[in-house]
């Protein structure tokens, strides 16, 4: 009689998966430039008060419109003869942190209703019209109606942007817990006679997190550029705080005489967004079960 | 088919209703009292309960809303506050332009989308892959309205090519129409572009790898023909999805760049009316939004379901 020699399992799978993962990532140069640019993005935003040349509402009567490479002003100045690098570098602390608010808002909204969804049918139906209501409202008039209700500032802009994201979240989640819920491991969990709370937080959940991440990095970018958008507008952060979209509403009037005050703020917007994206892609083919091959 | 065509109608009419309950209700939550907007100079109590017994404002919220449905769907959205034009009137104006410059864009997203998706996915691995996926992760990353703003800057007004801004009736002046409108038309559409060519790419690697290709190349059907024909044809369904869902975002979506191009189209009725706090604008404005973004929504899938028998079956079960 032969005897049948099982593999020896994992001891731990999670670990080694995640490892595979980084190690994945690591080996892609996409993936570690775009991180290192991430990186130091975030440094320079959380850094902006003590690294900033200039204070933000300085004003240099001596040097308005003052090109670029003016001692004292390395990106210029603009109208009021504020240094388009500093408020470059508090623009982006804001994008950041408007991106982070919506994408958090949307993750906190969404993830629960898209499990709800996906796990239960009767709620189903109901969180599905939800969904729709929301997608029907594009995210300009939800940031129109929010900002005409509570005023326009950087948290309503960034509440707004994430309510919009939100049926993505849920789309996304609901179909990974529809796809979780078919699989052994939870049918073995539920005739365990494990709660459906304990399915979903303990078994499900976890599973679902590469999904989560992925959305995050997609929505981040999206949401930044939301930003830029609405306070460009005048719908989002309000002068004469910072923001890289209202840089670019007032340089516009001033496009002709000081082009780099037009240019350089949406040149950065770009790059915090296509780091991004670069990095979510590069995150997702890491991630993805595929490659585990 | 038909019970998957009935869930779907009446799935959009429940959304149609609830968005127009939100409308409802949401211009109602809106700071500022109607009546005061409306009075204008004259501000005597009496004046006031004029206009609230004339616009029905003293009545109940459910007797309003019922007056409101019925007004709107005949067409009757009420006058601006500011101007005293009936919405409608306004409306007709602005929206030749705005679809008009949506289609345009739409056209040029789907050519280049189109265009890139497919040579991505063929010369997979190949530097014009590489191009082509770069190239869409800028066009997601760039603010459209500075892409827009640079254009104005470094084309229009340095150069002459383009007007800067302003626009001319289709009818009157067809070259000056075309003229104002599409370099607006070419920022909207590289941006809708990545998306249309990332989709392209994946569902042309999908059916690229699909049997009936490698059927269709065994019995010696030329490269062209393979790709053309039989790859193409079948990702096009997720294409024409895509590109259905955009056209129904657009209508929205031309906002900042109609406002940068200073087209007279309904983007910039819509930033104009918020700044005025010109609520029946507002008010049609969103509805408007909600219900072709449902409409069009609803056709997609029709048109999806006739072509593609799948989904029908996947609808019915989900």
């Amino acid at each position: 009689m032969t005897v049948l020699t099982v593999p020896e399992a994992d001891t731990n799978p999670s670990l080694t998966r995640r490892t595979r993962v980084f190690r994945r990532l690591r080996r892609n140069p996409l993936a570690v430039i775009s991180f290192v640019v991430l990186a130091i993005a975030v440094a320079v935003a959380l850094l902006a008060p003590w690294i900033a040349p200039h204070a933000v509402e300085d004003t240099d009567f001596a040097n308005i419109f003052a090109p670029p490479g003016t001692p004292g002003h390395l990106l210029g100045t603009d109208d009021l003869g504020r240094d388009v690098l500093s408020r470059i570098m508090f623009g982006a602390r804001a994008s950041l942190e408007v991106g982070l608010l919506a994408v958090l808002t949307a993750l906190v909204v969404g993830v629960p209703l898209g499990l709800a969804a996906g796990y239960f049918r009767a709620l189903d139906a109901i969180i599905g019209r939800f969904t729709d209501l929301l997608l029907a409202f594009p995210f300009l008039i939800l940031a129109v109606g929010l900002a005409a209700i509570r005023g326009a500032s950087l948290s309503n802009a960034a509440v707004a942007i994430g309510i919009a994201q939100i049926p993505g979240v849920i789309r996304v989640i609901r179909s990974d817990t529809l796809r979780l819920k078919s699989l052994d491991f939870v049918a073995a969990a539920v005739v365990d006679g494990a709660s459906d709370l304990w399915v979903l937080t303990r078994h499900i959940l976890p599973n679902a997190t590469s999904v989560i991440l992925v959305q995050a990095t997609v929505a981040l970018p999206a949401a930044i550029l939301g930003e830029a958008v609405l306070s460009f507008l005048g719908l989002g952060i309000q002068p004469p705080d910072p923001s890289l979209g209202t840089m670019l509403a007032t340089a516009q009037q001033f496009a002709a005489r000081a082009p780099w005050a037009a240019t350089l703020p949406g040149l950065v917007i770009m790059i915090l967004a296509l780091t991004f994206n670069v990095f979510g892609d590069a995150l997702r083919d890491a991630l993805d079960p595929k490659g585990d091959r | 088919m038909a019970r998957y065509l009935l869930t779907r109608a009446w799935h959009s009419a429940l959304t149609l209703v609830l968005a127009s309950v939100v409308v409802f209700l949401g211009i109602r939550a809106l700071p500022g009292d109607p009546a005061l907007a409306l009075a204008g100079e004259d501000r005597s109590p009496e004046a006031l309960a004029a206009i609230r017994a004339e616009y029905g404002l003293d009545r109940p919220l459910t007797v309003q809303f019922g007056h409101y449905v019925a007004q709107v769907s005949q067409g009757d959205f009420g006058n601006s506050i500011r101007t005293g034009i009936p919405v409608s009137d306004m409306l007709r104006t602005a929206l030749p332009v705005t679809i008009e410059l949506s289609v345009l864009a739409i056209l040029i997203a789907a050519a280049l989308g189109i265009g890139a998706g497919v040579v991505a996915a063929v010369r997979r691995g190949r530097p014009a892959e590489w191009a082509a996926n770069f190239l869409a992760l800028v066009g997601l990353s760039v603010p459209h309205f500075w892409l827009g703003l640079l254009a104005i800057l470094y084309l229009s007004v340095a150069t002459g090519l383009f007007p800067a801004s302003g626009f001319v009736p289709f009818f009157e002046d067809p070259v000056g129409n075309l003229h104002h409108i599409i370099l607006p038309a070419l920022i909207l559409g590289t941006g809708l572009a990545a998306i249309i060519m990332r989709q392209t790419r994946s569902a042309m690697l999908d059916s690229l790898s699909a049997d009936y290709v490698r059927t269709a190349k065994a019995k010696g059907l030329s490269p062209r023909a393979v790709i053309g024909r039989h790859a193409l044809r079948n990702s096009l369904i997720v294409v024409v999805t895509i590109v259905g869902l955009q056209l129904g975002g657009l209508i929205s979506g031309a906002v900042v760049t109609e406002s940068i191009f200073g087209l007279p189209g309904f983007g910039k009725m819509t930033i104009d009316a918020v700044f005025q706090r010109d609520y029946p604008v507002i008010q049609a404005v969103v509805l408007l939004t909600a219900t072709a973004y449902i409409v069009i929504n609803f056709l997609v899938d029709l048109v999806y379901s006739l072509i593609d028998p799948r989904i029908r079956v996947a609808g019915d079960a989900a």
